[in-house]
């Protein structure tokens, strides 16, 4: 049996007949789960509450009153918190923390009937774009062709690893420049980024708070619908979390966008980019337009300066919400010498927890709003960033609908191949995703074609402000123009 | 904008994150090549720009003043590395 194949839309269908069972489905996960060591995906894993929910989820499919959900095995990026369960943001300052409470996001999927199989691989804090930076080790991608091991991106590259292998139906992503989109690239899968807002951060682990934002990473477009829909919506408990209907995502993939304006902004044509991308992107404008829809020029000026903007932004909020990572009140606390007090504690603590890139961020982003620099740097940022998103305001303003970009300036590259650079050539992977960071947009890679070596290539679509609906369609109409099946060849 | 080794131990300390005298040069330089990579944003004219402040346009909601959860201090106190009579225990911050 092979059911941990299934898409959630192929597996929800054959649940609610009764043809198979959310038990036998969750054992198809775990054995394959058992198996997959060397892609590093998997970092705690809970079968024994995997199968509590999937006995639970059996009940209620045989009760009919199943949600679309209810018994869908999904893996959780170690950023979400789970009750009783280790959550530490792939990092050690976290080792040994067992949260005494459910995110929003989980407790949401856990209600619809989700079946939890453990916590999956991530960059510490979500701060890195190759997994390298996680406690455990880097996640693998399960794509290769040849010896190397690549990267699966991050930072959700577990998430990604692990739907890309077939070892979870879907998996729980974040994404503050990049997080969910870059992965799901270099893995083949689709993953979505919603509306600032439109997602409950409430029990994620913050890195940046105006930039988070959660997301599924699923093998299909009509499964990020499925899964979007369980998750979203109004939550008491995240002030920012948008008090807006959410509509029936699924039933925007209507197959239709005739009419619909794409536009292509000429400012995303980077020097340097790939023959392959720079294709990839037009034989992808040419399949939305094959579908119906109006292909636009359009400009947004200010691209050139997200990258700088975020590396400012981004740390500065860090440098604030990682203050709480004091030893005092859960995680590591440092051994202290003789005569030494509290700040030696602190100062101990964070220099044992922490892994270069956060204390690098970390000291970044102390700085950029440190007297004297504040305005220099982070209040200079926040305005570039406000005519970022002026940018896109104008293009939406024109009549445009959705925007098409490539998702990532490379195929996946080597593990370790990074290691030795500056951290801002790491930073570059964002290139494209992150303007939609600091304009709270909807954005979504979809799976589009394979490269001269057989890696697997994403392009994004960018959605106006709420219309993950309307985003959702027209990725959908992408993925089956590309008709993307390709599938890693097992070596794990 | 160049780090010299005394800002990095400055930053350093602001962040309370403890770096070895020896690792100040290396994290000064890191540092410096990070600044030197949004001074970009120098070129951009931000006259008249308001700073975004808020993500997408939403007001602070209010909610009734009331006490909605509560009373569960051996929860909280669960994580701590170290807990006394119902407190979180530090080394000593008093002389």
């Amino acid at each position: 049996m092979t059911l941990n194949t299934l898409s959630i839309a192929e597996a929800r269908d054959l649940l609610r007949r009764r043809e198979i069972s959310a038990r036998d489905l969750t054992m198809s996960c775990l054995a394959a789960i058992d198996t997959s060591d060397e892609l590093g995906a998997f970092v705690h894993r809970t079968p024994d509450i995997a199968l509590d929910q999937a006995r639970a989820a059996d009940a209620r499919l045989a009760a009919g009153e199943a949600p679309a959900m209810c018994g869908i095995p999904v893996g959780i990026k170690d950023l979400f918190c789970t009750r009783g369960v280790a959550s530490q943001a792939a990092s050690n300052i976290l080792g040994g923390f067992r949260p005494e409470y459910e995110s929003t996001v989980t407790a949401r999927l856990f209600e619809a009937g989700a079946v939890m199989l453990g916590k999956l691989n991530m960059d510490e804090f979500a701060m890195g774009s190759s997994n390298e930076t996680s406690c455990y080790g880097p996640a693998v991608n399960p794509w290769k062709v040849d010896d190397r091991r690549l990267t699966p991106g991050g930072s959700s590259g577990g998430s990604a690893a692990a739907v890309a292998a077939d070892l979870c139906l879907a998996a729980t992503g974040t994404d503050t420049g990049g997080s969910i989109r870059q992965p799901a690239a270099f893995t083949g899968i689709v993953g979505l980024k919603p509306t600032y807002g439109r997602v409950s951060r409430w029990g994620i682990v913050a890195f940046a708070s105006s930039l988070d934002q959660a997301g599924p990473m699923t093998k299909t477009v009509r499964d990020a619908a499925i899964f979007l829909q369980a998750i979203a919506g109004e939550d008491a408990k995240d002030a920012t979390s948008a008090a807006l209907p959410v509509p029936d995502f699924e039933a925007a993939l209507t197959g239709d966008i005739r009419g619909r304006r794409i536009g292509i902004p000429r400012e995303y044509r980077m020097d340097g980019m790939p023959a392959e991308i720079e294709r990839l992107w037009s034989e992808g404008a040419a399949m939305l337009r094959d579908a119906g829809a109006e292909i636009v020029d359009i400009s947004l000026p200010h691209t050139k300066y997200a990258l700088p903007a975020y590396y400012v932004i981004a740390p500065a909020e860090a440098s604030s919400n990682l203050a709480r990572y004091d030893g005092v009140r859960y995680g590591h606390r440092a051994t202290l010498g003789p005569g030494e007090g509290i700040v030696e504690m602190y100062e101990r603590t964070r220099a044992e927890g922490f892994g270069p890139e956060v204390r690098r961020r970390i000291m970044i982003g102390t700085y950029v709003l440190s007297a004297g620099f504040y305005d220099a740097y982070y209040n200079r940022a926040r305005k570039v960033r406000a005519l970022i998103r002026r940018d896109f305001e104008t293009a939406f303003a024109e009549g445009i609908d959705a925007i098409l970009t490539p998702a990532t300036p490379s195929a996946a590259f080597e593990l370790g191949a990074q290691a030795s650079a500056d951290p801002v050539a790491m930073y570059l992977n964002d290139v494209f995703t992150v303007t939609v960071n600091l304009a709270g947009l909807p954005g979504i890679a979809v799976p589009v074609g394979l490269d001269a070596q057989g890696l697997p290539l994403g392009l994004q679509l960018i959605g106006r402000p709420w219309d993950e609906a309307g985003l959702l369609a027209h990725a959908h109409v992408l993925e089956k123009a590309a008709g993307f099946v390709a599938k890693p060849a097992r070596w794990w | 904008m160049s780090i010299t080794p005394e800002t990095a131990r400055k930053v350093a300390r602001l962040a309370r994150i403890r770096v070895e005298e020896a690792d100040l040069p290396a994290l000064a330089r890191e540092l410096s090549g990070i600044l030197s990579f949004m001074e970009q944003l120098n070129e951009v004219d931000v006259a008249g720009v308001e700073p975004m402040t808020s993500v997408t346009p939403m007001l602070l909601r209010l909610r009734e003043d009331r006490v909605t959860e509560g009373g569960m201090a051996a929860r909280i106190l669960a994580n701590a590395p170290d807990q006394r009579e119902g407190f979180f225990a530090v080394p000593k911050v008093v002389e």
